[in-house]
């Protein structure tokens, strides 16, 4: 119950679409989403498989609380093997393609093979099928969103897709949905396109039921609303500034990596914040955001939905870019903005879009226009091999042409396409590549809160906020405050957040929930939906359980405890400003302790009575 | 004393918590394309709108029905479908002039607001307060305060 133990299997080399029962003994172990998912992935791959190749697979999964009255219960996951990292990859989103999918009757889609011609795949109900997508390939997100919406004459549908750089092999492509909802890390766009897939069109009209207990359910969900509506974070801070709170408060902690993570403070914070996106705008006395935007089912509502300055010299002679769309949430601020120097509200907000029109990860694309510029300042990347344009720390035009390059696969374009590592090895300068396992790390420097080093050095889909997002107790105090300038005691905090989170990312809610509940406030919820007695300890268990699942598909990937490391730079360079100022990332008295909690060796393998603790064969 | 959805557009965030709220009081699951209030996304703009009906007085489909399925229920101020006489002709779905009474392909009868008989589960469901429940005869009232505010700030500017 609350599951619909329903799987969709498509096998694109085959063209065969297959209904097949969901394994609920798999599901009372992994509960949904990103662990349940996961499980069906390690089970059916190689993990040595090309994650471009046919043999991986791209499953799309809801969780049990997907599609119900929950606050936040819309989220689906996509989880491949990654193409940047080569690492499991579980990217999450919300919009309203997950509650879609669960209302057509799936709890997930597992897709194989490739097929041999472009397609995209068509889902009513308990009706799917495969149709051609000759006339969608080659076009952006929202272009094939339009496309569809008008082929099926269905403004209900729901689409997922993927755009121009996925199909010419954008190692950071995303999915969007919703068009400018995004499944965004790892690279999972590059992976559908790999497959000739184009999108996901769905309509679901059954409704989503068969609740264990109803009534009980339904308290237990207004109750947890009324947690998020009265926190100062979810009921008040995320409304009203999004995610974009942050860029002021990291800011003056001294933890905003700057100029490709060579500083750790940015003049022109203030200028691209959330406070900023507030401001009128001189040119036409608008501010940047015309209002917040909930994902389906959330009462939290942190969307940003921004417009441009129609006389800004990215859009002036572009009227399609004059409309609204999906605005800067705080990573994409940063990534676009603080770690190439650009402090252009308007510039930011364009590059932004193209990652919304189609697909890409902003959090790569702006860190490898950073590495770019990195590698132009010391000499190693001439203008002539950056189609003319100097990528100079600070030019907002590099940001948008670098930006338009990789969404149309042009030009130096297909160089910024590979990534930050790829691109600075290319160059001859591997350091300058603020990545672990490949993937680029997100907003919030190590050196000033030092529970992130390990939080990156440790994620199983590299580099990585959203695993252990310990800025909430080192900056936030949620649960409790601890120091962000010390190591002592983020091991332990690492590896809760790590676990909990895990279990939250499993359930269909957002993990955003958490600034305000802890898992007391969402077992109620869970259990009062699905089979099985859910209570905090089962979901910490389950949460673990799933962390160390990933952990041993990596190391059966060859992705080992060596690669649990930070960029040099984190932890040579010191934090030249601010509080950290004199700090680096003491990641190596973290690492070992950590892996003693873990129950790993001291190479961070998990040892024989850990398996067997958590049922992992 | 009658009252009314009050609909705030500039406060909805298009989570469909009221969608879901409403499928799940009439049909016990929940299911937006079933939902008799629906949010409207219009993208480009940046705006969400749910609309719902409306109730009116004199109402087209009740006139149009040819065999009285649609009941006046003066007490709430509700048109109702009465399901054991509705035959499905959907001819109440074309007199509408706002789409608001909609034919089910579940149930083979047409759906609509009722007001949930006077316990709308969109408004109690509506976490910013887009949805409301109010007075029948003073829909206008918290539009007409905000007006009225604007004359304090224009007395404090000439002051």
């Amino acid at each position: 119950m609350a599951w619909t133990g329903k799987i969709l299997r498509v096998n694109l080399s085959e063209g065969t679409l297959v209904a097949e029962e969901l394994n609920r003994e798999w599901a009372d172990q992994y509960l949904g989403q990103r662990g349940l998912a996961t499980k069906y992935l390690v089970e059916e791959i190689a993990p040595d498989c090309d994650p471009l190749g046919p043999d991986n697979k791209l499953i799309l999964a809801t969780g049990p609380l997907t599609g119900t009255m929950a606050s936040t219960g819309g989220r689906y996951s996509v989880v491949t093997k990654g193409p940047l990292t080569g690492c499991v990859a579980c990217s999450n989103s919300g919009g309203f393609m997950g509650n879609e999918l669960k209302n057509a009757g799936w709890d997930m889609i597992i897709v194989e093979g490739r097929s041999p011609e472009p397609v995209y795949l068509y889902i009513e109900n308990e009706h799917a099928e495969l149709l051609p997508a000759d006339e969608i390939w080659g076009t952006s997100v929202w272009r094939t969103d339009e496309w569809l919406h008008n082929r099926h004459q269905d403004p209900l549908l729901r689409i997922a897709a993927v755009g121009r750089p996925a199909e010419k092999g954008c190692l950071y492509a995303a999915i969007i949905n919703d068009l400018h909802r995004a499944a965004g890390r790892s690279g999972v766009g590059a992976v559908m396109a790999s497959k000739n897939l184009k999108a996901v069109a769905v309509r679901g009209t059954l409704g989503v039921g068969n609740l264990k207990d109803p009534k009980r359910f339904i308290e237990a969900v207004d109750a947890a609303k009324r947690v998020l509506a009265n926190n100062a974070v979810t009921g008040q801070g995320l409304p009203t500034y999004g995610t974009q709170v942050l860029m002021n408060v990291i800011n003056e902690l001294g933890a905003l990596p700057t100029d490709n993570a060579r500083e750790v403070q940015f003049d022109g914070a203030h200028d691209i914040s959330g406070e900023a996106m507030h401001e009128p705008r001189p040119n036409d006395g608008k501010p940047n955001l015309v209002r917040n935007a909930g994902c389906f089912g959330c009462t939290i509502a942190c969307g940003r939905i921004s417009t441009i300055d129609k006389g800004h010299f990215t859009v002036s002679h572009k009227p399609e870019y004059w409309g609204a769309s999906g605005g800067l949430e705080y990573e994409a601020a940063w990534a676009l903005g603080a770690d190439t120097g650009v402090d252009d509200l308007d510039a930011l907000t364009y590059a932004n879009f193209l990652c919304n029109e189609d697909g890409m990860d902003p959090i790569s694309l702006g860190a490898t226009i950073a590495a770019a510029m990195e590698l132009t300042a010391c000499g190693a990347l001439a203008p002539e091999r950056t189609g003319g344009i100097e990528f100079r720390f600070g030019s907002a035009e590099a940001l948008v042409k670098g930006a338009e390059w990789v969404a149309r696969g042009e030009g130096f374009g297909l160089d910024l396409a590979l990534g930050s590592k790829r691109l600075c090895e290319k160059y001859g300068h591997p350091e300058l590549s603020m990545t672990v396992k490949g993937q680029e790390f997100p907003a919030y420097d190590p050196r000033g809160i030092q529970g992130m080093g390990l939080t990156y050095a440790t994620s199983n889909r590299g580099a990585c906020h959203l695993r252990s997002y310990t800025v909430a107790s080192e900056v936030l105090g949620i649960p409790e405050k601890t120091d962000p300038l010390t190591t002592d005691g983020k091991p332990a905090l690492v590896k809760a957040f790590q676990d909990a989170t895990a279990a939250v990312d499993s359930s269909g809610l957002c993990v955003f929930t958490t600034f305000a509940w802890t898992l007391e406030d969402i077992a109620p919820q869970i259990d009062a939906a699905c089979e099985g007695d859910w209570d905090v300890d089962k979901l910490l268990t389950v949460g673990e359980r799933i962390w160390n699942m990933e952990r041993d598909f990596n190391l059966r990937a060859g992705i080992g405890g060596d690669e649990d490391r930070l960029p040099e730079r984190l932890i040579k360079e010191a934090a030249k400003t601010g509080p950290a100022k004199g700090l680096v990332n003491g990641l190596d008295k973290m690492l070992p302790e950590y892996y003693e909690l873990r129950g790993w060796s001291a190479d961070g393998v998990p040892r024989a009575e850990t398996r067997a603790r958590l049922g992992l064969s | 004393m009658q009252k009314a959805l009050l609909i705030d557009p500039d406060k909805c965030t298009g989570c469909l918590q009221c969608e879901m709220a409403c499928s799940f009081e009439h049909e016990g699951r929940f299911n937006p394309s079933r939902s008799r209030i629906r949010v409207f996304t219009f993208h480009h703009e940046g705006c969400f709108v749910p609309y719902a009906c409306t109730q009116c007085a004199d109402a087209w489909c009740l006139q149009a029905c040819p065999v009285e399925a649609i009941v006046d229920d003066r007490t709430l101020g509700v048109k109702r479908v009465v399901d054991e006489r509705c035959v499905g002709c959907k001819v109440c779905t074309i007199a509408c002039p706002f789409g608001t009474i909609n034919y089910s392909q579940a149930s083979g009868k047409v759906i609509k607001c009722d007001l949930c008989g006077g316990d709308p589960a969109c408004a109690r469901a509506c976490p910013t307060t887009a949805i409301r429940y109010t007075d029948a005869d003073q829909t206008g009232y918290e539009k007409m305060r905000r007006w009225a505010a604007r004359s304090i700030t224009a007395a404090e500017a000439t002051a």
